[in-house]
């Protein structure tokens, strides 16, 4: 049982490395524009350099 | 027009320009527009966001390049309006944030939560040992009770507010059930008891706030877009002097009796008319009418339109604040208002949802301790039980599901839902008021008519070069290959190619004009009778239909039009519409529709031009097509793809079958708690129990909805 001692904190800690991963996200702008971004990997940036 | 106020400078010299983009029409307008900038030296990054429409440039260099951006986005045949961020940020935008963070926090507590659930759902204290089931309720409590407390908030604010107006609605029960459950778990937890909640309340707060941010999003859009219009009517005009002195001055302070300078190419800032010069205005913005019109002095212009050809002298009789415009935004405005007024079923069943089982668990409570002789804490205890198994997880579900499903569906038939309530106020409509010009017609010129068929080719391979409407259609008319030409556009009266001119009568035939109306192009070639073009606007395939089809539904049908009385006649006639009014004005058309409303009727408008968008706010629910302009597609509820009507009907018998498939689910989910009322009552019900019923009438509600798949269109 003493397992758990540290597999808890282990999964709680990746948990919250999610919930921040998306907070960050959120605020960074990703999902701004969910509509352009799927059209955007369609097209050649031909001045991207 | 000048940008330089909105322009931003940062320290290391760049400067940056926030633009809002009208006219766009598919995805990889996008592209052209951010290459065409980024193909400028100074331009460092070019973003425009495609869902809202808004345009970042930052350059380096002169600050004064912001006009010259602009310039170039318009000569693409885009509006570009430049706007402040710090003002866009709506606070609608503000609350679908807030809710999106208390979801991904709920989102996360909750599965966390369920590591601790399941072993303590499938074992009991003898198995597991009651330290380590102790153990297990208190790190539930440290994700649980932050995560309430947190998530809530939209819940909790929203309840307190009701109940501060003497009244009640869904959320209340949904706060008193998740903050007794915290306080009973936590209570339980202390004294070592056998049971936590702490997973039903933040499951049933993950759930909820699911339903209500989709439902945010969907309202967000439609909010939008009165600001976007006003936007687009910021910039400056040139206004003449008494003296000959000209002055620019930004548009809001033009005031009435002023004398305005209208360059072509430029927008006309004020209502009033013509004191000098001749030109064509082209009034999409206003009517939706894609053919420039011909003005002379003494005629009337409105702000918002655009002089296509050559520079007038106007009079303002009316400044932009009282204009035509600014009436149609704020009709637009007060109609959402009222709209925002309109009561779902959803609250509809909370009104007597809520009472009935709060006095549930009052007697549960009382009951217990006088007839059962239990401990307080149990009678509370089972009290609690009671609240929380007759959450209304499989009620709050019951209608978002059907939406969901229903809008993929729709989707898939190229109608777009915009509105959370559209479903359910679609299906009780007992009027369809159509507009003509782009609705119940393709809004476009089709060639009906061209003197000599063999000089089609010649024609067409001039007009591929030239964007104007009558141009595209001769082009859309003509299949086979084109000739080679070097043809040269001339602004306002036609194409011109190595003796070939295609264009105006005047300009291409050298004829007088005349008085009719007939869309026309005439196509002259050096030492040789000028051949003529016309065209007619066309009903849309199946108009006839779809009207037909309506009408043994039991639905009224009206032809509201601010085009010409014998022209809406006619068209009425065609589609045996037999109530029609023509020559409206955007107030007559609300008017209509306020006094249908007052006679009870429940009134779906569909129409496409700007004059529609207050009768399309103001009908119980508005469809418009997609290719109406971007500030009528935001007013309507449901916008629909292609050429034909037939969605109107589709979106029409989905409502139907939704409104008939929410009803089944609030009955299924009412019935669940029947069964289980009971059992909490007595105070049989385990948290394991209560955990099986919640999520197995959840699941029964969505199993139900999913029928919405099977059946095909």
């Amino acid at each position: 049982m003493n397992v758990i001692l540290y597999l808890i904190p282990i999964a709680f800690t990746l948990g919250l490395l999610g919930l921040a991963a998306f907070f960050w996200a959120m605020k960074n702008g990703q999902f701004d524009d969910l509509d352009g971004a799927a059209y955007r990997v369609l097209r050649d940036d031909e001045d991207e350099a | 027009m000048s940008s330089a106020y909105f322009v931003v400078t940062e320290t290391d010299g760049t400067h940056s320009l926030n633009l809002l983009v009208d006219g766009m029409h598919c995805p990889s307008c996008v592209a052209i527009i951010e290459n065409a900038l980024k193909k400028q030296h100074a331009v460092t990054a070019a973003r425009l966001n495609l869902s809202t429409k808004r345009l970042r440039v930052t350059w380096k260099g002169a600050a004064e390049l912001g006009d010259n951006w602009i310039s170039i986005i318009k000569g693409m045949g885009y509006r570009a309006v430049p706007y402040d961020p710090a003002t866009a940020e709506t606070s609608e935008k503000k609350e679908e944030k807030s809710l999106l963070r208390c979801l991904a926090v709920a989102g996360f507590a909750s599965g966390n939560l369920m590591l601790f659930s399941i072993p303590l759902w499938t074992s009991d204290g003898v198995e597991m040992g009651a330290a380590t089931r102790t153990f297990f309720h208190w790190v539930q409590a440290v994700i649980a009770i932050p995560a309430i407390a947190y998530c809530g908030i939209p819940f909790y604010r929203s309840a307190w507010k009701v109940l501060r107006a003497g009244k009640t609605n869904m959320d209340v029960p949904i706060s008193v059930a998740v903050i007794l459950a915290t306080i009973m778990s936590l209570f339980e937890t202390v004294t070592f008891g056998s049971h936590s909640y702490f997973d039903s309340g933040v499951m049933l707060l993950f759930f909820l706030l699911i339903g209500r941010y989709l439902e945010t999003c969907a309202r967000g859009r439609a909010r939008s877009a009165a600001h976007d219009l006003l936007q687009m009517m910021t910039g400056f005009a040139t206004i003449l002097h008494e003296g000959g002195n000209q002055e620019t001055i930004p548009l809001a302070e033009i005031k009435e009796g002023m004398t305005l300078l209208v360059a072509s190419g430029e927008k006309i800032g004020a209502d009033g008319f013509i004191l000098s010069g001749e030109s064509e205005i082209d009034t999409s913005l206003i009517t939706g009418e894609s053919q420039p019109q011909k003005v002379g002095v003494g005629e009337v212009l409105f702000a918002g339109t655009i002089n296509m050809v050559a520079p007038i002298t106007m009079r303002v009789t009316k400044a932009v604040e009282r204009s035509l415009l600014s009436e149609i935004i704020k009709l637009m405005e007060s109609a959402e208002q009222a709209q925002a007024r309109y009561v779902t079923v959803a609250d509809k069943i909370s009104g007597w949802y809520t009472p009935v089982v709060h006095a549930l668990a009052a007697a549960t409570f009382a009951g217990w301790i006088i007839w059962g002789h239990a401990p307080w804490q149990v009678a509370l205890l089972y009290a609690a039980t009671v609240l929380i198994i007759t959450c209304p997880c499989a009620l709050g579900l019951a209608v978002p599901v059907v939406q969901v499903l229903a809008s993929d569906k729709l989707m898939r038939a190229g109608i777009l839902l915009k509105s959370g309530s559209a479903l359910e106020r679609l299906a009780t409509i007992t009027h369809a008021v159509f507009d003509k010009t782009g609705t119940l017609t393709l809004g476009k010129p089709t060639l009906t008519y061209c003197q000599q068929s063999d000089k089609l080719q010649l024609a067409a391979s001039l007009a591929v070069q030239s964007k104007h409407p009558l141009s595209q259609a001769i082009v859309r008319a003509y299949t086979g290959a084109l000739l080679p030409l070097q043809v040269r556009e001339i602004q306002g009266s036609g194409l011109e190619a190595a003796g070939v001119k295609l264009g105006k009568r005047s300009w291409a035939a050298n004829l007088l004009d005349d008085a009719d109306n007939t869309l026309e192009l005439w196509l002259a070639e050096d030492g040789r009778q000028p051949i003529r073009f016309t065209f007619a606007d066309q009903l849309r395939e199946d108009a006839k239909d779809i009207i037909t089809a309506l009408q043994s539904i039991g639905i009224k049908t009206l032809l509201l039009s601010g085009d010409r009385q014998e022209v809406t006649k006619d068209i009425a006639g065609k589609l045996r519409i037999e109530t029609y009014e023509g020559a409206l004005s955007p107030l007559g058309k609300t008017s209509i529709i306020a006094s249908l409303k007052a006679n009870g009727a429940n009134v779906l408008m569909v129409g496409d031009g700007l004059n529609d968008a207050p009768s399309l706010s103001y009908a119980n629910i508005s469809m418009s097509p997609a290719s109406a302009m971007d500030i009528t597609q935001n007013a309507a509820d449901i916008v629909f793809q292609g050429d034909k009507l037939q969605p109107v009907l589709t979106a029409l018998f989905i409502a139907k079958f939704s409104q008939t498939l929410v009803k089944q689910n609030f009955v299924l989910a009412i019935l669940y708690n029947l069964v289980a009322i009971p059992l909490a009552v007595a105070g049989m019900v385990t948290p394991m129990i209560a955990a099986i019923a919640m999520s197995s009438s959840s699941l029964l509600v969505i199993a139900n909805a999913m029928r919405l798949n099977r059946r095909t269109l």
